[in-house]
């Protein structure tokens, strides 16, 4: 019964779960979790590849802001536009979803306990859809005040950096949907497991990114 | 059984293991959140000590969740992430420094007549 607790179900791509072993007594073919680590070990380094081919993406784009924050076409600049308070919260509220999704990965990959895994992602779910919330009501503000993209060279690249980090976050909430959909009809199998792995590593990514945006935009801003 | 009870045990223990360490970064990351914010909202230090200073806690940070979050350095299987990684960081840093190491010294040979240009780097001759 508890080493249950320690293997997958094997699921094939077409979504059927396999035929049962010769001896008939597993209902469908299990895995060791050790085995079904190296199995996706591919699929996760390949994730994990595009992830660093991303970073070259943000990369670009912090070297583009840093190099025209200081073209404000005599706009505003970061210091004069930006509520600090408002920022630290979206920056806690992206935190917290990040340690959130932790346990997510600690519950699949530990304990495989379906529940938990999914009263977990639901709540990073949910803080995510506040972050974005909270970063849409920011550029709201920016465009009605007369501060849209179109002001200045610096609030081009400010609304371009930060329009990536908000996109890539609405794409991860997207797919982290429909893991919770596919996690409630198949339960943790080798398919749902390795893709909670992945949308983890893209989650913690984006918490890291949006470091380097608090960093380097925000706070610097504030100086 | 005894052997899958030890497995079990060992998983258990790597789950904790996992906790502990998801546990231990987010209230680090916490922290390095908040001290920078209050620096420079308080105004702390000069200004130039204060970038300085967000510089170096920005980095602390970055290290903490790439070792708590990402697990990056637990184990010999994450070896080719690791140096695809560092190849990124690599590539990452010669992508910044080299973009503002060239727009800095282009505004500073070029005379610009634009009343625009703000940069603090561009000074008349």
């Amino acid at each position: 019964m508890t080493t249950k607790t320690l293997i997958y179900p094997v699921r094939d791509r077409e979504g059927s779960q396999r035929e049962p072993i010769s001896n008939g007594t597993l209902h469908h073919q299990e895995i060791s979790r050790e085995e079904s680590y190296h199995a996706d070990n591919k699929a996760i380094f390949g994730f994990w590849a595009y992830i660093m081919s991303d970073c070259l993406l943000f990369a670009s784009l912090f070297a583009t802001y840093a190099v025209l924050q200081n073209n404000t076409y005599g706009g505003p600049s970061a210091g004069e536009l930006f509520s600090m308070p408002f920022v630290l919260v979206e920056t806690l509220i992206l935190l917290t979803s990040s340690f959130t999704f932790g346990l997510v990965t600690m519950y699949a990959h530990h304990h495989n306990s379906k529940s938990k895994v999914l009263a977990w992602l639901f709540v990073t779910f949910l803080l995510g859809v506040a972050f974005l919330a909270m970063e849409v009501t920011e550029f709201a503000k920016l465009a009605e005040e007369g501060n849209s993209w179109q002001r200045s060279g610096f609030l081009s690249a400010f609304f371009t950096l930060v329009g990536t980090h908000g996109l890539h976050v609405t794409a991860g909430l997207l797919w982290m949907g429909s893991l919770i959909a596919q996690v409630m009809r198949y339960g943790l199998d080798s398919v749902t497991v390795r893709k909670l792995s992945c949308l983890g590593l893209f989650w913690h990514f984006l918490d890291i990114v949006w470091i380097f945006i608090f960093t380097v935009v925000y706070l610097m801003g504030a100086i | 059984m005894t052997k899958d009870f030890k497995v079990i045990d060992e998983y258990y223990e790597a789950g904790r293991k996992a906790l502990k360490s998801y546990v231990t970064g987010f209230v680090l990351a916490i922290f390095l959140t908040l001290v920078p914010y209050f620096m420079v909202v308080n105004h702390a230090l000069t200004a130039q000590n204060l970038v300085w200073a967000v510089v170096l806690l920005g980095v602390l940070q970055f290290l903490v969740q790439v070792v708590f979050f990402l697990h990056l350095s637990r184990n010999s299987r994450s070896h080719w992430n690791i140096i695809v990684f560092i190849f990124t960081v690599l590539i990452v840093a010669i992508l910044v420094a080299g973009s503002l190491w060239i727009m800095y010294h282009l505004n500073y040979n070029t005379m610009s007549d634009s009343p625009f240009n703000t940069n603090e780097g561009y000074i008349p001759q």
